[in-house]
């Protein structure tokens, strides 16, 4: 087994002891798409929803929580703590590079979104009739994108906080507003056309449109595809800039 | 072949000069100390030595390579202050995942072993005491068979127990032909185990000898206290060459001096038949050396 792979199964076994984790990112999704689905309106189809119930996007918005639950809370913390405590440093003196400790985190997030992912839509799918997605290649590529622009920001925020908590504290500040506008509320459909348009250009709303583009068979807006790419890139980029290992 | 070479190093943090002027050389299978006060620039040495950081200007080479050579790490270990585990892992986890980085591992089974670590393979890195953490922070650095290992302020927050323990585990690393760099401030620590010492104070070198040559330089004033068995003229020992001073503490008496001091004191007391009771001697140690050569103007 490589170093890598070992490291990344670490990752998960240390992840899966934080019962906060597992439950915000693979438990929590799966609840907000029961309760919801057991709202008698959440059946109802909007006609700005193009044909599709509430409840349908309410999938792709339950998996956007996790998503944003691990990208701006969950990882900067971790690795914020991982640099404050030193680990970051014992790993420089060893033959491994700390960046492979970056990478299995990643991959662990990544891995978990694309699990709670199986399980929000097959639990939609079964119990409340939210169609199978016409695209599914074009869900995988949704949920990348997804993940690409959040956890960019997510460690840009661990390379910028001086500490965990404070990683925390920013994640938790920006988490709300940008779950807003992604439609965790109120669908982005029913909002009025400003905030649409305001949303169009925050990545959990992007990612937002394109799940749900992805389940009607719609062909992906390019404007949310750049969108997210921007923020993988710019975001990214700052992140290997301003990344402290110590 | 010297295994660490260090020449002129220096290091700033912004205005901040951490290290001036340092300069050692470290023989193979040397236990080779640094000591210093708070502040006068140890860890900032052994973390340039360890390549964590680069110095601003100097050389520094490890086994014949520039410090910062990736193929050193493979070679040295390094137990480096206040770095920790994540919480949740158990140290067994930690001694098998720190045993894949390395292309020729110790046995970690045997490490825990020398370690006491064998009772805490389940437990979490959380929950253990400082001292199981300090001894997991060694075994980690030991684990990649390194021919120079590294240890910044190796025993602070053990029990005296288990600060002897770790002790005997350095000689025994030492025996398997490991160079070591011991970073600490327990003078005792480096009486025992340092072949050779620098001093470092204020970012330069104070002193670079062995333990019994920095005690030398402090000069060699001996304290010997006893209780007599009967008063005595005082003008009995002061006359003695040896003798430097003489107090009175209650019904004790303590000497000041150097030489044969103990001898000559005992011989005039015997001769008088004055027994000396509760007799202690008190001579030079690494602390006072150390006081000696790093007190501020």
């Amino acid at each position: 087994m490589s170093v890598f792979t070992k490291l990344t199964l670490s990752e998960f076994k240390l992840t899966l002891r934080d019962p906060l984790y597992v439950f915000f990112t693979l438990l929590f999704p799966l609840l907000l798409i029961t309760i919801l689905g057991n709202v008698p309106t959440m059946q109802e189809t909007p006609p700005e929803l193009g044909g599709l119930r509430v409840i349908d996007v309410y999938a792709g918005a339950a998996l956007g929580l996790a998503i944003g639950i691990i990208g701006l809370q969950g990882m900067p913390a971790v690795l914020a703590t991982y640099r404050e405590r030193g680990i970051l440093r014992r790993f420089a003196t060893t033959p491994v590079r700390p960046t492979l400790l970056l990478a299995a985190q990643l991959t662990m997030n990544l891995a978990t979104v694309l699990v709670s992912a199986v399980l929000v839509y097959t639990v939609a799918h079964l119990a409340f009739d939210v169609p199978i997605p016409e695209a599914p290649f074009a869900l995988l590529l949704a949920i990348l994108l997804n993940c690409s622009g959040a956890f960019a920001i997510g460690l840009l925020l661990a390379a910028l906080a001086p500490s965990g908590k404070t990683a925390n504290a920013i994640g938790t500040f920006l988490f709300f507003p940008m779950m807003f506008f992604a439609g965790l509320w109120a669908p982005r459909d029913l909002m009025p056309e400003v905030l649409q348009r305001i949303g169009d250009f925050t990545p959990f709303a992007a990612g937002q449109d394109l799940m749900t583009g992805a389940l009607t068979g719609q062909s992906p807006e390019w404007l949310s595809i750049t969108v997210l790419m921007g923020y993988l890139l710019i975001c990214g980029a700052a992140a290997v800039k301003y990344f402290r290992w110590e | 072949m010297t295994v660490i070479e260090v020449e002129n190093l220096a290091k700033r943090y912004g205005e901040t000069v951490a290290v001036r002027d340092v300069s050692f050389s470290v023989e193979p299978g040397e236990i080779f100390g640094i000591l210093g006060p708070n502040g006068a620039g140890k860890t900032t040495t052994v973390e340039c030595v360890a390549g964590l950081r680069t110095a601003d200007s100097g050389r520094i080479t490890v086994l014949g390579r520039p410090a910062g050579d990736p193929e050193l790490r493979a070679r040295i270990g390094v137990q480096l202050q206040e770095s920790e585990l994540q919480d949740k892992i158990t140290v067994r986890e930690a001694l098998e995942l720190y045993s894949s980085f390395y292309p020729n591992p110790a046995d970690w089974r045997e490490l825990a072993g020398d370690l006491g670590l064998t009772a805490k393979l389940r437990t979490r890195f959380g929950k253990l005491s400082g001292g199981q953490k300090q001894r997991l922070s060694i075994a980690l650095a030991l684990l990649g068979n390194p021919e120079v290992a590294i240890l910044d302020e190796l025993t602070t927050g053990l029990d005296p127990q288990a600060r002897r323990d770790t002790w005997d585990l350095i000689s025994g690393i030492r025996d398997r032909g490991v160079t070591l760099l011991l970073v600490t401030h327990f003078m005792e620590e480096a009486e025992r185990l340092c072949d050779r010492i620098v001093v470092i104070d204020k970012g330069a070198v104070a002193a670079l000898d062995t333990p019994a040559g920095l005690i030398n330089r402090a000069g060699d004033e001996q304290r010997i206290r006893f209780r007599p068995s009967q008063p005595f003229a005082d003008e009995l020992l002061t006359a003695l060459p040896e003798v430097r001073e003489l107090r009175h503490q209650g019904s004790r008496i303590e000497i000041i001096g150097s030489g044969n001091l103990l001898h000559a004191v005992i011989s005039v007391l015997a001769r008088d038949g004055i027994v000396a009771a509760e007799l202690t001697l008190e001579q030079t140690t690494l602390d006072d050396a150390f006081v000696h050569l790093t007190r501020g103007e």
